[in-house]
This record gives structure tokens, C-alpha cells and sequence, in this order.
């Protein structure tokens, strides 16, 4: 939303004054909260994808990055493909750990915490008996995911037991896993 | 058309505290109540409920508790009589059975519409209470005809709930309670669990009020807040007012059979669904409770009352559910009624003054109303974090009638 740049008044070089600032100025301009979120992505064969993500929508148009990313799935070889990129459910996992680490990094600078080091491992539970068809009781998704946290920081451990707790109260990915979401597909 | 120098709108703890103390500073007032004094009280409640507070923290301007029983937990109808003997005693000029249908802005003065005549008055104190309307989520729309679905205001005694299941939604006060009461009667519980405030009801052998009042958390001004929205929409404190002092939360209601799952995310054709946030809002409510405790371990230790009261210790955390349930059929659980405990919010439909924020709460600083000589009282954290605590009316009106009474005698032109 804002340049972020590290100044010395920063512990973890995340900016919160800007993140605090933009709260209140969209709190005066609601519209301006509404966001839409865009990636597009292309087929490239056997069950490898390429997306690419750059523009979204923000602050009332279009935001346009001067870069664009881009970011593949693929399968690994157990499941008879070449092995090109992650799955896309890793990259679930990966989103889940970015959201919460910064969420972590931004409510310990909030709270005036330094942290050296956050390390996150997640994991997902699957039955393939869902996606495989075999057992229609089976869901295809996660039946959970574990999140473990070791961090080094200057507080105690319920201060940093409350960053992580406060860290997925405020999480998109953390909302977009737990709670239902109406998904909306078509054919253009 | 009748006129007073102040006309208050709602003759609960909030309007009647404001009236003794305009009577005080010799200002004429009329109290408009929709119904009899302490109306919401009378009419809103279930039966069985006590007061949270204890009978001592229920100060009044001009009133404290006198009887025998400090630490007791009034009943509805001995709560409706403390406010018919306090109306009484304060002669607070109540027009009641008068609805207000409409106030406006006429010059200087305001105009009050009600089904019983007109008024108008050059100072308006809106207490007409923030326990309104329940805030019942729109996706209970999606429930099937079926199931009955009540809000806990319409809740009164078991005795009106169908046999089978109840889905209560809303962990707070109200939620808790109610979700026990219908385990003990009988039923089938499942209480869905948001953000909450958990409490214990006593720590070191003291009623944790005491503890906070003592220790003057309650006493804390807004001002003081990092974030005062997020303090004012803070759900009700976890508690229950019993006769035998115990607490209610969490782990007692699951030792009692009650299920718990996570926040109430809808319902997709007869399957409710849960939120995967369960075990996160229990730890949020646990770190936070700790925290509290600890605040009062560290005031206790100050203020020299270490050896009188019990040795501080950990309360056990809230045990979630190996695998809390995600979606659950209605039908096959044999869920026949939801009961949405899930809050309330105002409902000033008739005020027609540009005061109301986007989400329909009065702009007020600490009770000074966006509109000249326009008055707030009873709202959540309105000046201190007492404010809508019965114990909480009598500072604000202190502080409120002043203000009231400088407005009329030109000190204060502007609101504030």
C-alpha cells in the first residue's frame, strides 16, 4: 500500500505509522477500502500452470506494479508429473505462513517488540481418497493444518504467544482458510 | 405542544441518574420512557437472569447498596425494583407508555415527537439504552423455515424451547447462560464461540469486580485507550451472577456435555457451518484474561494486600476440541432452534438529526452529542470504562449535567 523503508525508529523494519495512518484515512473514505485482488494464469501443459500477477484494484483504480511476477504449480513425480514447481496447495501453505509472519513482524513493531528470528513450518493434512475419487466421505482438502512457530524475540512467552494469536486474528489467509468463501466460476 | 428546559429520552439507569442530578443543578426535565421505568429490564430479559455486579456495585447518584447482602446478585424483579424504588426517591419526572417517534432541530431547540403529544426542549440527553435491536447475521435468513430461530432477547425459560437441539451463537454473557441453563434442562447444546471476554468470577478468594474496581480499572477515561472503537464494541465480560458465586465459562460448559465450535459461518442448505478460528479466539481470550490477572497480582502486591488475600495462581487454559466440528446437519443433530446471542445494537429510527455515524452509533466525545445541548448517557466506554455499567451512570451524569447546565447558561456555546 505504502513504500516501506526502514528507519532507524523501526524495530523490524515494518512501517506501521503508514499502516496506522492508512487506517484512519480509510476509515474517513470507506470506498476506497474495497479491494480486488487479480491473477491470471495459463495453461502449459500436463498439469503445469503458469500465473502471473500484477495489477489490482485499490484505493478507488486500477494499481498497476512496475514488475510482474509470476508464479508456477506443477505436481511432483509420485503423482506421475515432472516435478516443475510446487502444488498449488503448498503454495496455500506458503501463503498461510507470509500472512501470519506478517502478521507476527508488523503487531511485535505495533507493540514495540524487537524479533530476531521467526520461523514457521506448516503442514497440511490430506486423504487423496478425496481428489482421487475413491471415497466420496473424504474432502478433498486439508483436513487440518498445523502452524509451528519458533521465534526469538525480546519478550516473554505469553507476549509472543499474543503476537502469533493476534497475528491470525488479523489474517486474510487465516480468514480465507477457516471461514467459507462463495466461489463464483464461469466459462468467458 | 409541552415544553422543558431538558427533555431525556429512556427512564433507565442511565436517564434516571441524569435526572437527579438535573434536579440537582435545578434544571426542569421530563423523562420520556416507552413503557414503565427500566423498561428494557422489565420486558427483555429471561427469568432467571441476575445481575453480573454485585449488589454493592450498583451506585447511583444519591444511592448505595444498604442491605444485608453486598456480594448477592439481584434478581430481575429485585433489579426492576432498585429502579422503581431509585425513581421514586429521586421523584424523577417519568412521562411513561409514550413512544418517541421523531426528534428534530427547530433553531435553538429540538422538537419530540410521540405518540402522545409533542415536546420541545432546548436540551436533549439520549439514553434510550444500546440494547435495541439484536444483531442477528444476515445468514440466519438462510436457515431452514424448521428451525425456530430466536435472538436472547426473545429468550425466557427453557420451558419455551421445542425438545431436541439448540445452537446457541454467542459466547458472552448472555450465550453462556443461556446455553447452560438449556444443558441443564435437558437439550442437546452446541454454543458457537467468536471473540470473547473470559473471567473468572472470583480470583484470590475476591469477586473479580471488586478486584477491578478496586484496583481502578473501571475508572479508566477513554482518553486513556489506544483504540477507543475497539473497546467500545468489546463483547459483554463472561460471567454469570449466582446465587452460589460460581463461575461460568468455557471448560465448565463442556464438562457439562455442551459442544463448542467456532464462530458461525453461515449455513449452506441445513448444514451449519463453524469457523477453524475456534482454538485461536479461546487462546486470545486466555492470554488476555492472564494478562488481566496479572495486572491485579501486580496492584495487589502494591497496594499492600499480598498476605490478606489468597496466593496467586493460573487458571487452566480453555480446552478446545481435538477436531472442533467445521459443518454440522441440522437435522441429523436434531438441532430444532438457534438462539443468537451474538449482541445488539441501537436503534434511533426516530432521531432526525445529523449525529449518527455510518454504522448508526451516536458521534459523541464522551458524551457531548455532534448537535448542540444533545447529550448521550449509558453507552459502552462513553467516558470511562464504566460508562454502561449501572455503576458507571453516576460519574458521566455528574460530569454530563454540568456540561448541560453551562450550555444553558452561555458558557458553552458549541458542543464540545
Amino acid at each position: 500500500m505504502t513504500v516501506t523503508e526502514t528507519n532507524q525508529t523501526q524495530l523490524n523494519g515494518v512501517n506501521v505509522a503508514a499502516l496506522l495512518g492508512a487506517r484512519e484515512a480509510l476509515e474517513a473514505a470507506p470506498e476506497a477500502a474495497e479491494f480486488t485482488w487479480k491473477a491470471t494464469s495459463e495453461w502449459k501443459g500436463g498439469v503445469h500452470t503458469r500465473t502471473e500477477i500484477n495489477s489490482f484494484f485499490g484505493l478507488g483504480e486500477d494499481q498497476a506494479r512496475t514488475k510482474t511476477f509470476t508464479v508456477d504449480t506443477d505436481h511432483p513425480e509420485v503423482f506421475a508429473a515432472p516435478d516443475e514447481a510446487p502444488t498449488p496447495v503448498e503454495l496455500i501453505l506458503s501463503g498461510l505462513a507470509g500472512c501470519l509472519t506478517a502478521g507476527v513482524a508488523s503487531v511485535a513493531e505495533n507493540r514495540g517488540v524487537q524479533l530476531r528470528s521467526v520461523k514457521a513450518t506448516v503442514e497440511g493434512d490430506m486423504n487423496l481418497y478425496g481428489i482421487l475419487g475413491v471415497d466420496a466421505s473424504v474432502r478433498n482438502g486439508f483436513n487440518a493444518i498445523r502452524v509451528t512457530f519458533e521465534i526469538d524475540a525480546d519478550a516473554s512467552k505469553d507476549d509472543i504467544a499474543a503476537l502469533v494469536a493476534q497475528s491470525q486474528k488479523r489474517s486474510a489467509v487465516f480468514d480465507i482458510i477457516t471461514n467459507p468463501t462463495n466461489v463464483f466460476v464461469e466459462v468467458a | 405542544m409541552q415544553r422543558a428546559t431538558t427533555i431525556i429520552i429512556g427512564a433507565g439507569q442511565a436517564g434516571l441518574a441524569m435526572s437527579q442530578q438535573l434536579t440537582e443543578l435545578n434544571v426542569d426535565h421530563i423523562l420520556i420512557e416507552r413503557g414503565q421505568v427500566a423498561n428494557s429490564w422489565r420486558t427483555e430479559r429471561w427469568d432467571s437472569l441476575r445481575l453480573l455486579t454485585p449488589n454493592w456495585q450498583s451506585r447511583l447518584p444519591g444511592y448505595f447498596y444498604e442491605g444485608p447482602d453486598p456480594d448477592g446478585f439481584r434478581t430481575l424483579g429485585e433489579t426492576i425494583d432498585l429502579f422503581d424504588n431509585y425513581a421514586e426517591k429521586i421523584s424523577a419526572p417519568i412521562q411513561s407508555e409514550t413512544n418517541v417517534t421523531r426528534v428534530t432541530a427547530e433553531g435553538q431547540d429540538y422538537r419530540i415527537a410521540t405518540d402522545q403529544g409533542e415536546w420541545t426542549c432546548r436540551t436533549l440527553v439520549i439514553a434510550s439504552g444500546v440494547m435495541n435491536t439484536p444483531n442477528i447475521p444476515g445468514c440466519a435468513d438462510d436457515l431452514p423455515t424448521s428451525i425456530r430461530s430466536i435472538s436472547s432477547k426473545d429468550y425466557r425459560n427453557p420451558g419455551q424451547i421445542e425438545d431436541g437441539g439448540v445452537l446457541v451463537v454467542g459466547p458472552s454473557a448472555s450465550g453462556v447462560q443461556i446455553a447452560q441453563e438449556l444443558k441443564l434442562a435437558g437439550h442437546d447444546v452446541i454454543l458457537s464461540i467468536g471473540e470473547h471476554v473470559r473471567l473468572p468470577r472470583t480470583y484470590r478468594g475476591k469477586d473479580i469486580l471488586w478486584l477491578m474496581d478496586r484496583a481502578g480499572l473501571f475508572d479508566t477515561t477513554i482518553d486513556e485507550v489506544d483504540d477507543p472503537n475497539r473497546v467500545r464494541r468489546l463483547p459483554s465480560m463472561q460471567l454469570v451472577g449466582s446465587p452460589t458465586g460460581m463461575s461460568i465459562g468455557l471448560n465448565s460448559l463442556q464438562a457439562l456435555g455442551i459442544e463448542i465450535v467456532g464462530r458461525s459461518g453461515g449455513f449452506r442448505d441445513s448444514t451449519a457451518l463453524f469457523s477453524g478460528s475456534l482454538a485461536n479466539v479461546c487462546q486470545l481470550a486466555d492470554l488476555k484474561m492472564n494478562r488481566l490477572l496479572a495486572s491485579l497480582d501486580e496492584w495487589i502486591q502494591n497496594s499492600g494486600l499480598n498476605a490478606e488475600l489468597e496466593p496467586s495462581y493460573q487458571l487452566r487454559p480453555t480446552r478446545v476440541p481435538e477436531t472442533p466440528t467445521l459443518s454440522l446437519s441440522l437435522a441429523e443433530r436434531g438441532i430444532k432452534t438457534v438462539i443468537w446471542a451474538t449482541g445488539f445494537k441501537p436503534d434511533y429510527h426516530w432521531l432526525d438529526l445529523p449525529v449518527l455515524d455510518r454504522k448508526g452509533h451516536l458521534r459523541h466525545t464522551g458524551g457531548v452529542v455532534d448537535a448542540p445541548g444533545v447529550y448521550a448517557m449509558g453507552l459502552p466506554f462513553m467516558r470511562k470504562r464504566k460508562s454502561g455499567f449501572i455503576d458507571g451512570v453516576a460519574d458521566d451524569a455528574t460530569a454530563l449535567a454540568r456540561h448541560l447546565r453551562g450550555y444553558l447558561d452561555g458558557q458553552i456555546s458549541m458542543a464540545a
